[in-house]
């Protein structure tokens, strides 16, 4: 059986996206720059790439720009607005459990002289809003809060946040990574007050390498890229046409049925919490029902070693991630930010392990998986360092 | 002092190291060195010739080719001692035959400060001047072009090589080669391959010494995972560019592994793995005609590695094991391991079995007698265990 539970690391591409991405590489090839006709066909897909996006979120077309991925879009955001920003202040505000896209740009902002405030997370991996508000500051000009957390699938409550910041200083930027998030709710930025809104293709079942920022009308923001001055020159480039088409038909194909769809993902997720629950010394990471991402399960098991639960699992066919990238040689620095930033037991950082559903995961697989765990988790444990 | 830049140089004088001492199996050795040579030399852009000429080798170049990167191959062909790159000219009279030293050694040494001899060699019986007389007239002309220079007949900073064949030939640098016999002339052996520093050092040091290599690696998954499996096969490869091609075999040694955690001391499970690693290694070296075991072990570097952990891990092979890191200290090995290649990736952070299991505090001097009586826990299972590993291990072919 092939089980993979990875789809929060990225998805299998929906037949429809491949497909149609085959015939614009094959067929419909042309530079959306062009002048001829294999141009504006080429440019057609553009336009009804940002309209499908658009849509999914009630904005305008021209607010959607096309960057290579996720990691690009928060680049974007955060260095784009706050350089165009930066003579109403250098102050700026993130949490301690942002994607590393986010963390270093900030990492980044901060030798450029900036300042940035990371916030601290509570025991389910939610930010606080009295921790937030005491942050705010007359020269603060942005802040970046992820949707979901790619660890433990905690969902930040965005619409406070805008609520809050928008009662503070309107004039505030609010950015949201949202590459955990699209596809998994609707999210309306003008509703809650985001101004700025990162997504990756590759995570709703769209190709790699291509992404959106959404980027409200009223936001000031300057390219990091500079060149042809494609996308009314705020990212210079060929538009990537296949790629960014497959997005737009992942898009429609995600959201199609969502709510029927996320209702089973949680219904699988909770049968998976108690089929855990019945393994003695397993202890699930993050908030629970609702208040967690329905696609995202960390677990961390007591007196095994991820990485090899992880190989263990992969030769059954099953394939997941550990919670915290190895660093086998250096056990005292070894976990996640994220991990850490919850409190998780210092023993516990090398023993968790994030498995990740998505529409193609089946109650088969749930109970495939827990199988494979009841017979493992034992032998591992047997056979754990004395 | 010495520069030298490529765009010049269109041939090669390889110098031997110790192949010339060989007496009647020298026309073996030789033949071997070209072999490799030529190896090496299709890895790299462009077409060459290979010639054996009087007890040295020559290489044409017969296309545009990259001057760097054949050197770099050149270096690691085992057995050669020196790349002596040259220049090439037709044999259009002395008085060019001079104009074109002058222009070799001022495109070469942009600094005219040294001292320097003219060594001449005349294959060409019917040249005009004798060996002597060019080195007389050539350096004459030198002198004359740069007033700078110095003539030093013991200790010149340069030797500035003339021959005379069919066409003029002119160099006056050795870049060192990894010296050494050439890979075919010593037989076969068989190297124990870790991801670790040491192992491919011992691999590229028996190799240096004329001798093929095939590998074993030991395999634990799910304690193992494929990219520490890819590590080996990269180290693998870069061995080979010294070794030539590598017949790695990789040994599936879990279960194994685990039958020693359950019913053998756990001090002692280091030591025993490695007994059955060398009786696994010894069955794979015999069925592949290799002569002997190669390991990267160093005198009491780990405990495994005590002089009473070696002697317990030697007395189950019959074989000889030769472990050419024995007397290096790990500084030493490092600096191999650097000039060769392989360091950056030894240190890729991957588990490798040897890791995993590990006890807090080995034993650092077991007892032989001790030792063989906890193995005998193992022996219900152990026979269908061991033969499993051996016949399920898996081949790879390793090129460079």
């Amino acid at each position: 059986m092939n089980c993979y539970l990875d789809n929060s690391a990225t998805t299998r591409c929906f037949d429809s996206v491949a497909k149609l991405m085959t015939r614009i590489m094959c067929g419909d090839y042309g530079n959306p720059s062009s002048l001829h006709r294999k141009g504006v066909q080429a440019e057609s897909y553009l336009r009804y790439a940002k309209e499908v996006i658009a849509k999914s979120m009630k904005v305008e077309p021209k607010e959607i720009f096309f960057t290579s991925g996720g990691t690009e879009s928060d680049n974007l955001a955060l260095r784009g607005a706050a350089y165009a920003n930066c003579r109403r202040g250098r102050h700026l505000i993130t949490t301690v459990i942002e994607h590393p896209a986010v963390r270093t740009t900030m990492q980044y902002l901060q030798e450029q002289g900036f300042e940035v405030t990371y916030l601290p997370v509570d025991s389910c991996g939610r930010l606080r809003l009295e921790d937030l508000e005491k942050a705010l500051r007359p020269d603060t000009i942005l802040v970046s809060v992820m949707y979901v957390n790619n660890e433990i699938g905690s969902v930040q409550p965005l619409a406070q946040i805008g609520e809050l910041l928008r009662r503070y200083n309107p004039q505030i930027l609010f950015h949201v990574d949202a590459v955990q998030g699209y596809g998994k709710f609707r999210i309306y930025p003008k509703r809650i007050g985001v101004d700025m809104l990162s997504v990756s293709a590759h995570k709703i079942h769209g190709p790699k390498g291509v992404g959106f920022l959404y980027v409200g009308q009223r936001v000031k923001i300057r390219p990091i890229l500079f060149g042809g001055g494609q996308q009314g020159g705020l990212r210079s480039g060929t538009e990537n046409v296949p790629g960014i088409a497959g997005m737009a038909k992942a898009t429609e194909e995600i959201y199609r049925n969502l709510e029927e769809d996320v209702d089973r993902l949680y219904a699988l997720r909770q049968r998976f919490l108690e089929g855990l629950a019945r393994i003695d010394g397993v202890s699930v990471n993050g908030p629970g029902g609702r208040d967690c991402a329905p696609h995202i399960v960390s677990a961390s098991i007591e007196g095994v070693r991820s990485e090899v639960l992880l190989h263990a699992l992969e030769e059954k066919g099953i394939y997941v991630s550990a919670g915290s990238a190895c660093a086998s040689h250096h056990p005292d620095t070894a976990g996640s930010a994220t991990l850490r930033a919850i409190g998780l037991k210092k023993e516990l950082l090398s023993s968790t392990i994030r498995f990740s559903f998505s529409v193609f995961t089946t109650e088969e697989e749930i109970e495939y998986t827990l199988q494979a765990l009841y017979e493992l988790i034992p032998v591992l444990r047997r056979f754990s360092r004395r | 002092m010495t520069k030298v830049g490529g765009r010049m140089f269109k041939a090669f004088l390889i110098k031997f190291a110790e192949i010339g001492v060989k007496g009647n199996n020298r026309d073996l050795f030789e033949a071997a060195l070209a072999q490799q040579i030529k190896y090496a030399l299709r890895r790299c852009e462009g077409s060459f010739s290979v010639r054996r000429n009087r007890g040295r080798i020559y290489i044409d170049a017969l296309s545009e080719f990259d001057f760097e990167e054949t050197v770099e191959n050149l270096k690691t062909v085992c057995g050669i001692a020196s790349i002596c790159p040259m220049v090439q000219s037709e044999d259009e009279g002395v008085e060019q035959l001079c104009r074109d030293v002058v222009a070799y050694v001022d495109d070469q040494y942009p600094d005219k400060h040294f001292t320097f001899k003219v060594n001449a060699r005349r294959a060409q019986k019917n040249y005009p001047l004798t060996s002597m007389e060019i080195n007389a007239l050539v350096g004459e002309k030198l002198l004359e072009a740069f007033p700078d220079l110095q003539v030093d007949v013991h200790e010149p900073d340069v030797m500035i090589h003339v021959e005379v064949r069919e066409k003029i030939y002119l160099y006056s640098t050795e870049i060192p080669g990894p010296g050494g016999m050439p890979v075919g002339t010593n037989g076969k052996a068989m190297l124990l391959l870790s991801g670790g520093i040491d192992s491919p050092v011992a691999g590229y040091m028996v190799a240096k010494r004329g001798v093929k290599i095939d590998a074993v690696y030991f395999h634990a998954p799910p304690y193992t995972s494929d990219r520490a499996k890819q590590k080996v096969v990269d180290l693998a490869r870069l061995v080979a560019r010294y070794s030539g091609p590598i017949y790695l075999y990789v040994v599936n040694f879990t279960d194994i592994q685990m039958a020693i955690y359950e019913k053998c001391p756990h001090d002692e499970l280091t030591i025993i793995m490695r007994r059955y690693m060398m009786r696994i290694a010894e069955q794979l070296a015999k069925k592949t005609d290799c002569l002997g075991l190669v390991t990267g072990e160093s005198i009491g570097q780990v405990a495994s590695q005590t002089m009473q952990s070696l002697a317990v891990t030697n007395e189950v092979c019959a074989m000889p094991v030769y472990r050419p890191c024995i007397g290096l200290d790990k500084q030493e090995i490092v600096e191999i391991a650097e000039k060769i290649g392989t360091y950056e990736t030894s240190i890729l952070p991957f588990e490798d079995c040897c890791t995993i299991f590990v006890a807090k505090h080995p034993v650092t001097k077991p007892n032989p007698g001790v030792i063989r009586r906890h193995e005998e826990n193992l022996k219900d299972v152990i026979d269908e265990l061991f033969q499993k590993a051996v016949e399920t291990a898996e081949q790879i072919v390793v090129e460079a």
